[in-house]
């Protein structure tokens, strides 16, 4: 179900938000450089931001500029000038036969059944309480100030348990990225 | 947006029963006392003092189980941290499970590290962290919990897999396993999303509680969105067709770490999976059932088939635990109290037999970790008696022959699910069995061959013959035996059951 009735201006940001975010999305499969993709991205992503500040979700906008604006693609930009920016692939070499077609399908058919599912089902949460009447989401209080009472109610423990997740990320990722440490023939270790 | 009011009311932290979360506590400190030992102390963490943690931990563990279980005896189940986290009886005993899997695989691996010249402390620091995974995931009462769990259990496998840097089946392996495996979270975390629109909880008694007490007139996004995680939790439990994966990651992985992986993750995913479908979406049962019985029949039957055609040990038991994923699925699918707690026996029985079967097979392959076809088996019983009747006894306990745990594993999933009018599954899952049976069989009768073989005596080190000798031990006591643990396991019911 969607909801019926929108305020003109904030039509007006939402398809000014969408055009940014298409036009990114296109950019960074178009474009031949890696690097004009990659800020193709930051655009997208700034787009989404402009979506996150008309659902009133100020606190995400600003991770999403912060986080994936700034550092990810930054991340990205790193690898792309190790691997070297001037190198040329043969992308029109197929290593699986017929995976562009099998590929397209896939897309029409993920997308149609997202919108499908939009159209047809019954949200329980989000949209409808955020936007149709432009109030926040709970009035009287920001939304940093939700996020930061349910991280430390609700989800207190999903919150700490993210911690154990990132320690064995960095534990695995140091592992596998050092030089090899194996005994030589005349050490003994018990 | 206009003016942001101050807002200056103090939250009220949950209440935390650290009893329940003592077990990750444990696995997790010993994971991280390790880390700062090979850190911090200027001589190197020895297997032997790496390894003494581990196993202390896991000892530890069982310990707490113990009275996890005494606990639940005079209060009965509950949740605890804002009901993130349930201790009920279901969740202790897999708890338990985890712990002696951890135990074994440990003290194989400790043998194996020695035979293969590694240094640190690294295998244990990464497999406390995998198990601490699988405990949150028994664990957990709510999505995002259950999604964390996961991940720490995979982070930690992903790396435990690419291992043994001598080989490159190890590192192929584990890329494949990675992304694989990151699709797989993807997918899940989209179906928790979608759930969670549906029933606005990611908390699944919550969930429980607002299917229960709605009807949905348009239900499509939850249906899309527990689709997606069967598809999520299917890739964990390596049922067809999402076991793709399954074959070449075991037979790439380092043997220890396939025994270890093949008990942990299906003790972690399944019980996770069981609360999900049982506990959180038990009211749509006649919804996700039929998805259920495709998945149990194309388990069942590939995994049996297609190991009759391997060569390859790890790859023949790769597709064997295909199989027994199956089996185990019945259980769910029956999704009755019985139901769950013959899954549940499954997995107790399971866990110990396969991390022994590797044991074996971790010493049968020799240096290097090479030698893994099945002809490297041919007339072992003649040649050791007690480490070929071992294997054959493990084996037979997989082919669920009588006066194995095995044997009563198979006929408590099964008879569950006949009491629920699913004859024609019971029927074609043990028809599988009786497939599978032929490369247990041949694989036994290997054992057993008289031609003469040109091979050097395995050296049976003491830690790992002791593995061996307790899955023997397990699989035999229980077989003949099985009362204590069956009321064990009717016991051990989920809290929240619609």
């Amino acid at each position: 179900m969607i909801a019926t009735s929108y305020a003109v201006p904030s039509i007006i940001v939402f398809v000014g938000a969408a055009i940014i975010i298409i036009v990114g999305a296109l950019g960074v499969i178009t474009f031949k450089n890696p690097v004009h993709c990659a800020l193709s991205l930051i655009m997208t992503l700034f787009g989404v931001a402009i979506a996150f500040i008309a659902q009133q979700a100020d606190f995400l906008a600003a991770v999403q500029i912060i986080v994936y604006a700034g550092a990810i693609v930054v991340l990205f930009l790193f690898v792309i000038m190790f691997l070297g920016v001037d190198r040329t692939d043969h992308v029109h070499v197929e290593p699986l036969v017929a995976q562009r077609p099998l590929a397209a399908l896939g897309v029409v058919i993920t997308l149609g059944g997202l919108v499908a599912l939009m159209a047809q089902s019954h949200w329980v949460t989000g949209v409808m309480s955020a936007s149709t009447d432009g109030k926040p989401l709970e009035s009287g209080t920001a939304n940093v100030h939700q996020l930061g009472t349910s991280v430390f109610t609700t989800y207190l423990f999903a919150f700490e348990a993210t911690a154990a997740l990132l320690v064995i990320a960095v534990v695995g990722a140091v592992l596998l990225a050092r030089r090899e440490r194996t005994l030589q023939a005349d050490e003994v270790e018990v | 947006m206009t003016t942001v009011p101050v807002v200056s009311s103090s939250i009220t932290i949950p209440s935390i029963h650290y009893l329940a979360i003592l077990p990750v506590i444990i696995l997790l400190g010993a994971s991280v006392v390790l880390v700062f030992a090979t850190a911090l102390v200027r001589t190197k963490v020895t297997q032997f003092v790496a390894s003494s943690v581990t196993v202390a931990a896991s000892v530890a563990v069982l310990v707490v189980t113990y009275f996890q279980w005494r606990c639940l005896d005079s209060s009965g189940p509950s949740t605890t941290i804002a009901h993130a986290i349930v201790l009920d009886g279901f969740s202790v005993v897999a708890t338990g499970v985890v712990a002696v899997s951890l135990l074994m695989a440990t003290l194989v691996a400790h043998d194996w590290a020695l035979r293969e010249r590694i240094v640190g402390a690294e295998y244990q620091i990464l497999a406390l962290a995998a198990s601490a995974g699988a405990v949150l995931m028994t664990q957990a009462n709510d999505l995002v919990v259950i999604f964390l769990g996961l991940e720490i259990l995979s982070l930690g496998l992903y790396v435990l897999v690419a291992f043994d840097r001598h080989r490159h089946t190890s590192a192929e392996a584990a890329l494949k396993y990675f992304l694989l495996g990151g699709f797989a979270s993807a997918i899940f975390i989209y179906g928790a999303a979608l759930v969670y629109g549906a029933t606005g909880s990611t908390n699944l008694s919550t969930m429980s509680y607002f299917l229960a007490s709605n009807v949905l007139t348009h239900p499509g996004l939850l249906y899309a969105g527990f689709a997606l995680l069967i598809v999520g939790f299917s890739f964990k439990i390596a049922a067809v067709p999402f076991h793709l994966w399954s074959p070449d990651v075991y037979e790439g992985a380092p043997t220890p770490v396939t025994g270890f992986m093949a008990s942990i993750v299906k003790v972690g995913a399944f019980a996770a999976f069981v609360r999900v479908l049982i506990s959180a979406l038990g009211t749509q049962i006649d919804t996700w059932r039929p998805i259920l019985w495709v998945l149990v029949v194309l388990t069942t039957v590939v995994g049996a088939s297609v190991a009759l055609l391997q060569r390859n040990a790890k790859r023949m038991l790769a597709y064997s635990s295909i199989n027994h994923a199956g089996f185990i699925l019945l259980g769910i699918w029956a999704g009755t109290t019985r139901g769950v707690a013959s899954t549940l026996f499954y997995i107790v029985t399971y866990a110990p037999t396969v991390v022994a079967t590797f044991a074996v097979v971790t010493l049968v392959g020799g240096l290097g970790d090479e030698n893994h076809s099945i002809g490297g088996y041919r007339g072992l019983a003649r040649r050791q008696p007690w480490l070929g009747a071992s294997m054959c006894v493990l084996l037979l306990s997989q082919l669920g022959a009588p006066l194995t745990s095995g044997f009563y594993a198979k006929y408590s999933v099964l008879a569950s699910t006949i009491d629920v009018g699913g004859s024609p599954l019971a029927l074609i899952a043990l028809l599988s069995a009786a497939i599978a049976a032929c490369f247990y069989l041949r694989w036994s009768s290997a054992l057993y061959s008289d031609e003469p073989v040109e091979a050097t005596r395995i050296v049976v080190p003491l830690s790992t013959g002791i593995v061996i000798g307790v899955g023997v031990a397990m699989t035999l006591v229980f077989g003949i035996w099985p009362g204590p643990l069956v009321t064990l396991c009717q016991h051990a019911t989920l809290l929240f059951t619609p």
